[in-house]
């Protein structure tokens, strides 16, 4: 069973050195266990562009689609056997990126 | 067998089976809402052929029996209609728990699974009456004066996460369990004090039957884990103060306060068994959490004859070992009002005054306030704070008993 891990993020400030050691130790915990499918950190919202393609052309619009005080700065995929060792990790994950975590469950 | 006692056999297999039969139901086909519709139609089922048929020798196999009968006829039908096979084991229980003793029952993993911490309070609530107490949706509503339409919500929502989710059908791990079971025993709390606050006439029956369901679910929690202390002190709690519930409410709907109360109509049973219980704990030597600590304090005041031979001095005594537990202002209000009776109100005021800015907008902290103030002698600024503790009250038969105070003012 495959879980998103989202990093929610209020703060513009970027991770700092020891956060980022700690998210570096997380990871490599999550690959020795067996837990790791992907992880990855996002540039700023403002960096983003949103494409809507389903009329005759596609548009391009500069921003999020969301304009909002919380963003997603990061994810990780992770595989647990269920949602309490789902949840368990990503206490861990919250704790090392010192950031609100999201846990969701894919289809 | 008449047909009073057929119905009385269904009424007792239903409070004695439900949630065992869930709970095997859950187990096999790894599906709640499966499980829950497959048991309620087991109940129609015995209650249509037990009053023909007789009540079987063994009730909760019947049940069991007729129940997985109609789970497998849904399947098939689903698996019919769909034209492809039901996902297997959506619950399951693939990775056994830590040893634990004596924990075997199935109806204990189906409350963890209820209580699980990723629902909110309000959804662990409607889901445990659900499908541990057997109580129905129209049942629920009407015991927290909420639409049906909203529990069912909160239901089917809930079976929904629980399958996306994966929230596991099983007793946690060791190292988890002493925080869940507390989590199971806030629920069973919750839902005890929505039926003891609802106290009264004129009040819904349903709402007064959730205290003897929280009572019930209390006694199964604390047999199904001995070991836990703070079960028994929960159910100890709940058994002192469902003791004092008739002389709590006069025969006008008027709240009677525990040094007003007619103590000869306490319910002698339920006070004894509730010491008992407090008196286990003790012996046992290990440090009381905050249930054992407050059936304590209940067992004290219980032990009274007379209001005036309550030992006050153990009531402060226990306070103050419970708010080296939980700093919750709540705490600290109640224990003002056991000084107040050690060392008069004016110390007891002058604790209650650095609560303020916590508890403004709690109506017992006014009640409190007006009640040491009127003893004071202060009358002006005690019918202030009757008029807010009034303002702020929801309970009708609290609202009949502060109006009359303040209005008794000098």
């Amino acid at each position: 069973m495959q879980y998103l891990v989202s990093v929610i993020d209020d703060t513009a400030g970027l991770a700092t050195p020891d956060e980022m050691a700690a998210v570096d130790a997380f990871n490599d915990r999550l690959q020795a266990e067996g837990h790791w499918v992907f992880a990855g950190g996002l540039a700023a919202p403002s960096s983003a562009t949103v494409i809507d393609n389903r009329g005759e052309q596609a548009m391009f619009t500069d921003g999020p689609f969301l304009e909002s005080k919380e963003y997603l700065a990061g994810f990780w995929i992770i595989e647990a056997a269920d949602l309490d060792v789902a949840l368990k990790l990503a206490a861990e994950g919250s704790k090392a990126c010192n950031r609100k975590v999201e846990v969701r469950p894919f289809q | 067998m008449s047909g009073a006692d057929v119905r009385e056999a269904i009424t007792r297999a239903h409070h004695e089976e439900w949630a065992r039969v869930i709970a095997s139901l859950t187990k096999r086909f790894g599906d709640l809402d499966i499980a829950e519709e497959a048991a309620a139609e087991a109940f129609a089922t015995a209650v249509q052929r037990w009053p023909a048929d007789g009540v079987p020798a063994n009730p909760g196999a019947w049940l069991t029996t007729t129940a997985s009968h109609k789970a497998i006829d849904r399947i098939r039908r689903e698996h019919k209609r769909d034209g492809k096979q039901k996902e297997a084991q959506l619950l399951y229980d693939d990775d056994p728990p830590e040893p634990l003793g004596a924990i075997e029952d199935e109806r204990l993993r189906l409350i963890f699974t209820c209580c699980h911490p990723a629902l909110a309070m309000e959804t662990r609530v409607a889901l445990t009456l659900r499908m541990v107490a057997g109580l129905t949706v129209p049942e629920i509503a009407r015991a927290f004066l909420v639409q049906e339409t909203t529990v069912g919500q909160r239901i089917t929502r809930a079976k929904a996460k629980i399958r996306a989710a994966r929230i596991p059908y099983r007793v946690p791990y060791a190292e988890d369990l002493p925080a869940r079971v507390s989590g199971v025993l806030a629920v069973l709390f919750l839902v005890f004090n929505e039926g003891y606050l609802a106290t009264g006439p004129g009040t819904d029956p349903v709402r007064q039957d959730l205290t003897a369901e929280a009572i019930r679910l209390t006694r199964l929690i604390r047999a199904l884990m001995p070991q836990d202390g703070e079960a028994t002190g929960l159910l100890a709690l709940m058994l002192l103060t469902e003791a004092r519930r008739t002389a709590r409410v006069s025969a006008t709907g008027e709240l009677v306060t525990l040094a007003e109360q007619d103590r000869g109509t306490w319910d002698a049973t339920l006070i004894a068994e509730g010491h008992r219980l407090v008196r286990e704990r003790l012996a046992a030597r290990v440090a009381p959490g905050r249930y054992q600590i407050l059936a304590a304090i209940s067992a004290v005041h219980t032990s009274a004859r007379d209001v005036r031979d309550t030992d006050w001095s153990q009531v402060v005594a226990l306070y103050d070992q419970l708010v080296r537990l939980d700093a919750s202002p709540v705490i600290a209000l109640n224990r003002a009002i056991a000084v107040a009776e050690l060392d008069g109100p004016e110390a007891a005021l002058a604790a209650i005054d650095r609560l303020e800015d916590r508890l403004a907008g709690y109506h017992v902290y006014h009640a409190t306030r007006a009640d040491l103030l009127r003893r004071l002698g202060r009358s002006q600024q005690s019918r202030a704070a009757y008029d807010k503790a009034i303002e702020l009250a929801g309970n009708t038969a609290e609202i009949a008993y502060l109006t009359r105070r303040r209005d008794q003012l000098g």
